[in-house]
């Protein structure tokens, strides 16, 4: 399946996929709106990591596994693999218990506390290929077919 | 093939769909003793708070075990085991033949005798969504009520009966509550926001005698000779493996059905997984029951395709808990309470008046276990490293970090596990669906 991956020599940390991720996912799909006016306003399903004054950054994501973790550790059913391979997280079904926090060895699952659920990638099933990807200035995030690792 | 699986959690879940991952055709019967399809155990303590509905605590797509061609037969017990004639026996007297049988029954709560609990109405366990129910069903007539246990169990049950306004009165026989999962600073820091929100939790005591009258509770009596009122006993001291129907089967049972890294009991054909099994552990390797959902999953999975002619092998068991409570969220993985701390390196933060810690314990330069109370983000990164055995000498210091990540790694270490660029392009065929 299409992952995404990152090329940290060419991250230059300047954070744009979070916002796209953001923008994306919120109500309105408009970054100025999102970021103003969504009170529900989403949080990044990508992170990135920075490190040494900033000489280190990459973005990380979800690499959703051929056996994900995650799923494993959810005591709700509510991380399931679907068909095409992505792995979803059903927030009407999340408890926000962390366990897929505890079990991703990835750390791509974040909390979000507003609404005290999990938080993961969906590798955007309305776009033809991921925010992130699309908003990345550098092109340091790649779409393409690969395993997890 | 025929495939009998006893039990219809978690672990069974993992090995319908392990089976199915290499046998298509085979028939799959799940027997359980309870009268739910799968649940999401966990979400009792929710249920009872009312923080779920009914609806939520399915842990399946509805269609799942049409989908997948399983015979469900619930409300039925398995009492006895015939391994030579490879059948088993139900309680109202019918056999089921098997090929392959998985036992994945889980646990049965453990109540000790208590001087004065025959004939109480209000004792309860809970481990179950009815114990849960029963519990729901009595709450407006509940004032006051002992938790007998500080562990996991207790915890949640007092947390969902505080959601329902109720005192709480919770008795811990060690010096700390959920002293499996925590170390001492952790157990204190979660005792503390418990008390900060009305509950009381009695460590180094126990209840000696259930105080009342013919049906009706009205106390406990601890060891110390103090007397609390309560008109409701919830006993949480623990579960044990639930195989007392393999008596005289020949199955060997230690504290739980004794499996191999294929999850294979001593009989051939006969499989264990989960809170039934004990299986071995990843740090020592020796066989030991681990009652953790994860691990409940994985061993179903091996167990299931190893039962279908598969391979794939246990890689041990790790503990970890994600434990959230009055808003604490903490987790714990692997060792975090050494026996012997002179050989194990430990690194801690704690910053108690908001409720932060963070413990790393490490042996050999290896992580072997972390507590993470407050901040628990990413919490998983350690878990991996403790799972791929990783030489953490080069970024030791940086483990207390908060936000600890893949950028404190060097980076070939970086690319190893993390593969940021993508290592290898596969084929591009969708990879198989599960979780349906």
């Amino acid at each position: 399946m299409k992952r995404i991956y990152t090329l940290e020599d060419a991250c230059i940390g300047c954070h744009l996929c979070e916002v796209a991720c953001i923008t994306e996912h919120s109500q309105s799909k408009d970054p100025v709106k999102a970021f103003l006016h969504e009170p529900l306003r989403p949080i990044s399903r990508c992170t990135v990591e920075e490190w040494d004054g900033g000489i280190v950054s990459f973005s990380t994501t979800c690499r959703h596994c051929d056996e994900p973790d995650c799923m494993r550790a959810c005591i709700s059913g509510a991380i399931r693999k679907f068909d095409n391979g992505v792995v979803r997280v059903d927030t009407e079904q999340c408890v926000g218990c962390w366990s897929c926090v505890m079990a991703c060895p990835y750390g791509a699952i974040q909390r979000n506390l507003t609404k005290k659920k999990a938080n993961k990638c969906d590798l955007c099933p309305d776009r033809k290929s991921p925010a992130c990807v699309d908003a990345c200035p550098n092109r340091a995030l790649v779409f393409k077919e690969g395993s997890q690792k | 093939m025929n495939y009998v699986i006893i039990g219809n959690s978690v672990a069974a879940v993992g090995a319908v769909r392990g089976i199915r991952s290499i046998d298509q055709s085979g028939n799959i019967t799940v027997i359980s003793r309870e009268r739910h399809v799968a649940y999401g155990r966990p979400l009792i303590s929710y249920l009872l708070g009312g923080l779920v509905t009914e609806k939520r605590m399915a842990y399946l797509p509805e269609d799942f075990y049409e989908k997948q061609r399983v015979n469900l037969l619930l409300d039925s017990e398995v009492v006895g085991l015939d391994a030579e004639a490879r059948k088993v026996t139900l309680a109202a007297g019918d056999t089921i033949a098997y090929d392959r049988l998985l036992i994945a029954t889980g646990g049965d709560p453990f109540v000790p005798p208590i001087e004065g609990m025959t004939d109480k109405e209000r004792i309860f366990t809970f481990t179950t969504w009815d114990d849960a129910a029963k519990i729901k069903g009595i709450a407006n007539d509940i004032g006051k009520v002992v938790v007998i246990g500080g562990g996991l169990i207790g915890l949640k049950a007092a947390e969902g009966l505080h959601l329902l306004g109720k005192q709480i009165t919770i008795v811990e026989l060690a010096d700390r509550i959920l002293s499996m999962a925590f170390d001492r600073p952790a157990g204190r820091i979660v005792a503390k926001k418990m008390k900060a929100n009305g509950i009381e939790v009695l460590t180094e005591e126990t209840v000696v005698r259930i105080e009342g009258e013919g049906s009706d509770i009205t106390g406990v009596t601890l060891r110390s000779g103090d007397f609390i009122p309560c008109d409701t006993v919830v006993v949480a001291i623990g579960v044990r493996p639930a195989c007392t129907f393999l008596k005289g089967s020949g199955i060997e049972v230690n504290r739980g059905i004794v499996v191999d890294d294929l999850m294979e009991a001593s009989i051939k054909g006969v499989f264990a997984a989960g809170d039934v099994a004990e299986a071995r552990d990843f740090f020592t390797g020796v066989k030991n029951p681990m009652p953790i959902w994860p691990d409940a999953y994985i061993q179903g999975d091996i167990a299931g395709v190893s039962m279908a002619g598969g391979t794939k092998e246990y890689a041990g068991g790790i503990a970890m808990n994600s434990i959230e409570l009055f808003k604490v969220p903490t987790i714990s993985m692997g060792i975090t309470n050494p026996q012997e701390p002179k050989e194990f390196e430990i690194l801690t933060y704690l910053d108690q008046e908001n409720y932060l810690y963070r413990k790393i314990v490490i042996k050999d330069n290896l992580l072997a276990g972390a507590v993470l109370v407050g901040a628990v983000d990413r919490a998983g990164i350690f878990a991996g490293l403790i799972r791929d055995r990783v030489d953490i000498a080069s970024f030791k210091e940086q483990l207390l970090v908060p936000d600890f990540g893949f950028a404190h790694l060097p980076k070939e270490l970086r690319s190893a596990l993390f593969a940021p660029a993508g290592k290898v392009t596969d084929t591009g065929a969708p990879a198989p669906a599960v979780g349906h």
